[in-house]
Formats: C-alpha cells, sequence, structure tokens
C-alpha cells in the first residue's frame, strides 16, 4: 500500500495526540483543525488522549490488505476513546478474544514496512485493558 | 427548472471483458443508448462520464475527454466532457449532473455514462485502489479493507438487532436468481445459503460470497427536456427526484455505525422532492456491494424498520413478487460491480423496469422505481427516483 510520506512526521500518529475544541467540548481524534459543531467559531488546541477506550464494532481480516498478508488472521475494530472520538486500530493478541464492549488500552507498536524499499511505520493498537 | 426525462438506455455485458478496452466498452454503451433514444452527435449538449479509478485501474486519467473523442464527439462537434467522481457512486453522481444540466436549461440532450475497467489488474493491485475510497491515512495504515469496513457494520448489525449470517447469505441468494434472468449480468448462477457460509471468510462475519466481484463494464442514459421527450420515444420514463448527501469519509466517525446517515438524508430529500413515500416505490436498485449493505439500504430508505432489514429479506418480501423487489438487476452481487459504471446500470434497470422491457425480470405495473447509489463505506450517498408518468 502505497501512501505520501508525509505521515511519518505526524505526532499524532505515534502519542495519541488529537484535538479539543474548547467551545463545544467535543474531542477529534484524529485531529481535526475545524470543529465539526462550531466549524469557524470553534477553538482548537492540541489534546494528548488517555488511550483507554471500548470496542464498538469490530472483525477477523482473514483476507488483507497489501503490505499486511503476514499478520492476517488480524482483529480490527472501531475504538471508542473514553474522552469521545472513535478510531479504527488493530487489536493485538488472540482475534478470538475481541468482543464487542471489550476495555482496551492503546500502545505503540510497529504497523507494518512500506514497500521495496522496506521501510518500518509505527502506530497505535491495543491490548486489552486488563493485560 | 425543468422536468427531465430518460429516453434512450444501454448496458455492456458485464464481467471479464479482457478482449475490450476501456474506450471500447463506454462507446458501446454510449451508442448503444444514442441509438435506442434516435439521436445523432450533433444533437448532445454535453457527456458526463462516471469513473472511479481509470488511474489506477488502466492508467488512464482525463476519461472524459477520452470518451468524447472515441464516440466521435470531439474532433467536429466539440462537445463538452466532464469525468465525474464519487468512488462507488461516480455513475449516480454523473446522472445527477446530466440531469442537473438539462433541468438549468444549460443543455437539452445529454448523455450520462458510466464505466470501469477493473480486471487488468491483480486481485491486491484492485483491493488497493479501492481501498483509496475509504480514508487511507486512518483506516487504510491500520489494516482496514473495504470487507472489513463493511464487516464491523455487519457484526455490530447482528449484536444489536440479531441479524443472523443466513439472512445476510439470503441476499446473496436472492440476487444471484435475479441475476439469472438478465442477459448482461456477470453471474448467472443460483447459489445456496450453504454455499454461501461454507465459502472463504474474507473479514467475520463475510464470507467470499457475502461480496461483490471485480468487474468490467459500461452503461449509458440520454435525457432530455420531459417536454420534448414524446417526440423522442413513445417510453420515456421520468425524473421524480434527484438527490445526494455526505458523511465522514471514515466509518468511525459516524453517528450509528450500523446506519448509513447520507442514505437516509439523500433518500429523504429524494421523497420529499417527489413527493412520495417508501410505500409509493414498486422495486430498488440498492447498493448491495456486500450483503449487509442491503440490509442497511432496505432500512435506511424506508422499506422497514431500523433492524428489521434481515428478517424482512428472509421473508421474501424483497423477492421479484415481494413487497419491495430489490435489485432486479442481480445487484451489484451478482450482476456485477464495475464501479464508476453502477450508479447508470441501476438507472438502466429502473427505465428498462418501466418501460416494462424487463422479460423474466419484470415487476409487474412498476410505475414508480428508485436508485440508491453509495460511494466508499457511506460518505456519499446518490437516490434518484423514476416515473412512467410524467
Amino acid at each position: 500500500m502505497s501512501v505520501p510520506r508525509f505521515w511519518r512526521n505526524l505526532d499524532s500518529r505515534y502519542n495519541l495526540e488529537g484535538t479539543h475544541c474548547t467551545e463545544c467540548g467535543e474531542y477529534f481524534y484524529p485531529p481535526r483543525k475545524t470543529c465539526v459543531n462550531c466549524r469557524r467559531l470553534g477553538q482548537i488546541e492540541p489534546y494528548r488522549f488517555k488511550g483507554t477506550g471500548e470496542i464498538v464494532t469490530y472483525t477477523v481480516i482473514r483476507t488483507a490488505a497489501e503490505g499486511f498478508e503476514e499478520q492476517a488472521p488480524y482483529a480490527l475494530a472501531i475504538i471508542k476513546l473514553d474522552e469521545g472520538p472513535s478510531l479504527t486500530a488493530q487489536v493485538v493478541g488472540s482475534p478470538e478474544k475481541v468482543h464487542i464492549g471489550m476495555r482496551v488500552s492503546s500502545v505503540f507498536r510497529k504497523l507494518g514496512e512500506g514497500g521495496d524499499r522496506g521501510m518500518i511505520y509505527y502506530g497505535t493498537k491495543f491490548i486489552p485493558a486488563d493485560a | 427548472m425543468r422536468d427531465v426525462a430518460i429516453i434512450g438506455v444501454k448496458n455492456t455485458k458485464f464481467g471479464e471483458l479482457w478482449e475490450r478496452s476501456l474506450r471500447d466498452i463506454v462507446v458501446e454503451a454510449g451508442i448503444g443508448a444514442i441509438e435506442d433514444a434516435g439521436v445523432g452527435g450533433k444533437d448532445i449538449n454535453a457527456l458526463y462520464v462516471g469513473n472511479m479509478s481509470g488511474g489506477r485501474f488502466v492508467d488512464q486519467e482525463h476519461i472524459g475527454a477520452l470518451i468524447a473523442d472515441y464516440s466521435g464527439l470531439s474532433r467536429n462537434l466539440h462537445v463538452p466532457a466532464t469525468r465525474v467522481e464519487a468512488a462507488c457512486a461516480s455513475g449516480g453522481l454523473a446522472l445527477r449532473q446530466a440531469i442537473m444540466t438539462v433541468a438549468s436549461g444549460y443543455g437539452d440532450i445529454v448523455v450520462a455514462a458510466g464505466a470501469e475497467k477493473m480486471t487488468d489488474v491483480g486481485s491486491e493491485e484492485a483491493s488497493s485502489a479501492l481501498a483509496a475510497a475509504a480514508d487511507r491515512e486512518w483506516e487504510g495504515m491500520a489494516g482496514a479493507t473495504f470487507p472489513g469496513l463493511y464487516s464491523m457494520i455487519a457484526k455490530l448489525h447482528m449484536h444489536r438487532y440479531g441479524t443472523t449470517s443466513e439472512q445476510l447469505a439470503e441476499v446473496a441468494v436472492k440476487n444471484h436468481r435475479n441475476g439469472c434472468l438478465n442477459p448482461i449480468a456477470q453471474y448467472r448462477n443460483e447459489i445456496t445459503v450453504d454455499q454461501v457460509l461454507n465459502s472463504i471468510m474474507v473479514a467475520d462475519p463475510l464470507h467470499i460470497f457475502d461480496c461483490s466481484p471485480i468487474t468490467d463494464g459500461a452503461a449509458a442514459l440520454v435525457l432530455a427536456p420531459a417536454e420534448v421527450a414524446h417526440e423522442y420515444t413513445d417510453t420515456p420514463i421520468y425524473i421524480k427526484a434527484t438527490a445526494q448527501a455526505s458523511d465522514t469519509i471514515a466509518l468511525h466517525d459516524r453517528r450509528d455505525i450500523t446506519t448509513l446517515d447520507a442514505s437516509v438524508m439523500a433518500a429523504k430529500r429524494a421523497y420529499e422532492m417527489a413527493k412520495l413515500g417508501p410505500g409509493d416505490i414498486d422495486l430498488v436498485e440498492v447498493h448491495d456491494c456486500f450483503t449487509i449493505a442491503e440490509i442497511c439500504a432496505v432500512e435506511d430508505l424506508g422499506f422497514t424498520e431500523k433492524g428489521k432489514g434481515g428478517i424482512f429479506t428472509e421473508e421474501g418480501e424483497t423477492a421479484i413478487g415481494g413487497r419491495i423487489p430489490v435489485n432486479t438487476s442481480g445487484g451489484l452481487k451478482a450482476c456485477g460491480h464495475p464501479v464508476g459504471a453502477t450508479g447508470i446500470k441501476q438507472a438502466v434497470e429502473i427505465v428498462t423496469q418501466l418501460r416494462g422491457e424487463a422479460g423474466k425480470r419484470q415487476v409487474e405495473g412498476a410505475e414508480y422505481g428508485m436508485a440508491h447509489n453509495v460511494g466508499g463505506s457511506g460518505a456519499t450517498a446518490v437516490v434518484h427516483i423514476f416515473s412512467r408518468e410524467r
């Protein structure tokens, strides 16, 4: 999977850093520069998430995306962080143990290797909160 | 604003058209549609082509001009030609642009076409091109695939409403049954619930037979102002509504993972514009890129209550002869899903049905038909309502 390389420099990808609108109180991850509620009237500031949340829904990917073949089968989930926003991430460990409503917490992990240059890239995955 | 009618239609065969090029198939569809309408090149005021990813699938961009050129509309006639892109909703959106052009008076005879040539690349490359319709940076980078995103919708739908894998499979079984009656369909074989459930698991709970295939195909329509439509054809089909809505590009940002709010909103706008309700619609082509997508669509378009799409399907209400026949063409699942062509093909099927020319899959006495075309996991939805009477 080829993507522009700008994401390598994004703190938000590595540190679960998003944004917060002090006008309406909503938190955003991935970060947004414009509040979806207040739009131009919003006041956006950076916010680092605690990294705890709950699984809203999930799947076990068996036919993997390009670049993820060696990881299959892997659990992919939509996780609602305790501050409110949701994100898509992998859940580490046995896919069979993943369930809706499961409490999880974030970890820093290797996501994969990019293309023929073999560049390793990193980001956030999740583990069971009691692990 | 002027009323608009469809006066000509044509689908190519859908399937693995290895011996043919993108321009070949669009020209076949386009020529077929203008012959059906009885118009000539000099009459055409504009051309819109829905195409999602020509650059990835066949290394060709600038599709609007390419198609105008090879249709003989460029060198002498200089017809304006525009490519329209909204992932798998590209075709529906091309139709909407064409309708707006005629309605506004900027054009009289306008062609809306859609095309995709997807089998010229390997399946991994095709999947990668399709994944670009999701949020590449925040979904794709986490390892998401399109079957994976729709699987997460399915998993929550099952958890919340008790929808079963068997009910999902019934969507595929029904659409294959309909596909058998459609000469242009990619798959013209019946399948069983057991075959779906025993096929390879792509992403829990979706099996390979829950997924629409990789397909080549093209489709085209000719539009005219309603007041002159009878000069071209005895059976013009009228546009009662054209509506479009957007939602977040990423599935994880949705209000409700099991509802495509863009579909709900586009349908609401379409019903208001047509002054009709779900009970008035006689048949619908919905965007069944995965079986769960059809279940959500019959709910989101108002044909059954939220959460009841599974049981509604299981009880045969969406079959030909049921309360609301869904995907008489075979849908994306059996007719095939050449992404940029799908929205146009859906409209061609509805027009064919409303003209009473659908043969063995004809819905008797159909007056009103609807087409519902979705881009990505629901970031774009386009809904059209068609009518036999003006």
